[in-house]
């Protein structure tokens, strides 16, 4: 069995981790020159003056992959605990998993077919 | 006291490691780059250049860290550390060799998939935050294309979980003491094998898959803003999750730091046993890091409708009847 101090480590490393960081972003902040201009601060455009703001609406079709994702994903999560315990199950661990994934290619079908993934 | 003691050591090995790997991978690429476009790569600094990415760090960290002018400045600057947190998260239930691991934790390969999809978080941030057209482009297609290859990296894990029947790092490499599962579980786990492989290319944004970078269309996609350490942060983090995740392939495929065994020949097996299980680690490590910087000069770049067709139309279908495959060879003990 775990307990929660098995997880320590994770903490360890956060710590770790943004310490790191921290620390680097400091120290080159102090090293660094800090010489802003106008022309500087200027969004990058390949040397156009930049136009309007970059925070435009953008293809539907991105947020579609998005959505999918998450309702493929949380199928997918589900298969590991099934993964680590279908050798007690045998075959009907077997014939279970078919008919979740028999389901699930009724749904990838219908995206499919409702052009889901179709781009311009 | 002596736990703390511990935590600062592993502390600093992690950031050493994390130094060290970040160096010898950039170098890494670019000669490998040169050699297949025959030409010499990086030679003034150093012996035969060795010392050139060192050189361009120190010149890194003397650069200027600018945020530009109509950038979100709390998300802009949170982007590189999400990216670099999320890295040295997956550090930690990494085997080096035989039992130098940081975190050996029953749900190690549930972490792992869990962890690195942070990633695709910090390259949001950034493309948003940066008030840049390229940005917000390039991490808009960096965010569907790591989302949707990561279904099936999540899928060819399960293939080696449900032959190991464990989600634990070490119960995984132990269950290859006799033949690596390569070998071992015949075509099923080719498959699994060449899906992970695509899928981690995509998902560390490497050529073929490189969208959210795409030099030629979008300068440097999600961090074109970004200078100096930030930058630094980002490119490090990028190429320390090449090492990660093809230590995962070499962990989940190649037995991680296991020697060469074959079933039964018991005197060949100790003659292997000789050679250190770092180096086995590191070995297979680093020729599928090779393999991946390979594609790169193989294969022309996709566009964003193949990229995302190429996923929910193959790769998605054909893991999923896989995995079902390897059920099969895993109840009826088709593999050795």
């Amino acid at each position: 069995m775990s307990t929660p101090a098995d997880y320590l480590p994770i903490a360890m490393m956060f710590v770790v981790a943004s310490g790191f960081v921290l620390f680097t972003i400091f120290v080159t902040h102090l090293l660094g020159p800090r010489r802003k201009t106008e022309v500087k601060l200027e969004p990058f455009e390949c040397g156009i003056e930049s136009q309007e703001n970059a925070r435009m609406p953008f293809s539907i079709k991105y947020f579609l992959v998005a959505i999918l994702f998450v309702l493929f994903d949380v199928e997918i999560i589900f298969m590991y605990p099934w993964a680590v315990n279908f050798k007690d199950m045998g075959m009907f661990g077997f014939v279970e998993m078919l008919i979740f994934l028999s389901l699930f290619l009724v749904g990838f079908t219908y995206i499919i077919r409702r052009g889901a993934l179709k781009w311009e | 006291m002596a736990l703390f003691l511990e935590f600062v050591i592993a502390g600093l090995l992690c950031i050493g490691l994390f130094a060290i790997l970040g160096l010898v991978l950039v170098l890494m690429e670019r000669k490998v780059s040169a050699y297949m476009q025959i030409r010499l790569g990086p030679n003034r600094v150093g012996p035969k250049g060795a010392l050139q990415t060192l050189a361009d760090t120190l010149k890194l960290l003397s650069k200027e860290g600018l945020t530009p002018r109509g950038a979100d400045r709390f998300l802009f600057n949170l982007a590189p550390f999400v990216a670099m947190i999320g890295t040295m998260l997956l550090l930690a239930p990494i085997p080096f060799a035989k039992g130098f691991q940081l975190w050996d934790i029953n749900i190690g390969v549930l972490y792992i998939s869990a962890v690195s999809s942070l990633a695709v978080i910090s390259i949001l941030l950034a493309g948003w935050a940066s008030n840049n057209k390229y940005s917000l482009l390039g991490a808009m297609r960096s965010g569907a294309q790591i989302v949707s290859y990561e279904l099936s990296a999540g899928l060819s894990i399960i293939a080696i979980v449900v032959l190991t029947g464990s989600l634990s790092i070490s119960d995984i490499i132990a269950s290859q003491a006799d033949g690596w599962w390569i070998f071992k579980g015949h075509l099923p786990v080719w498959i699994a094998f060449v899906t992970f492989i695509i899928a981690v290319t995509a998902e560390t944004n490497r050529a073929p898959f490189d969208l959210a970078e795409a030099e030629s269309e979008l300068t440097a996609g999600f961090h074109t803003e970004y200078s100096g350490m930030k930058f630094a942060l980002f490119f490090l983090a990028e190429y320390i999750n090449i090492f990660i995740v093809c230590a995962i392939g070499a962990i989940l495929f190649f037995g991680g730091w296991m020697p060469f065994h074959i079933g039964n020949w018991e005197g060949f097996n100790r003659i292997m046993d000789y050679i250190p299980s770092s180096v086995w680690f590191f070995g297979k490590t680093f020729f599928l890091i090779f393999v991946i910087m390979w594609f790169r000069w193989t294969f022309p770049r996709l566009r964003i409708d193949q990229l995302l067709n190429l996923e929910w139309k193959y790769l998605l279908p054909i893991s999923m009847v896989n995995v079902l495959l390897i059920t099969l060879v895993a109840i009826l003990g088709w593999h050795f």
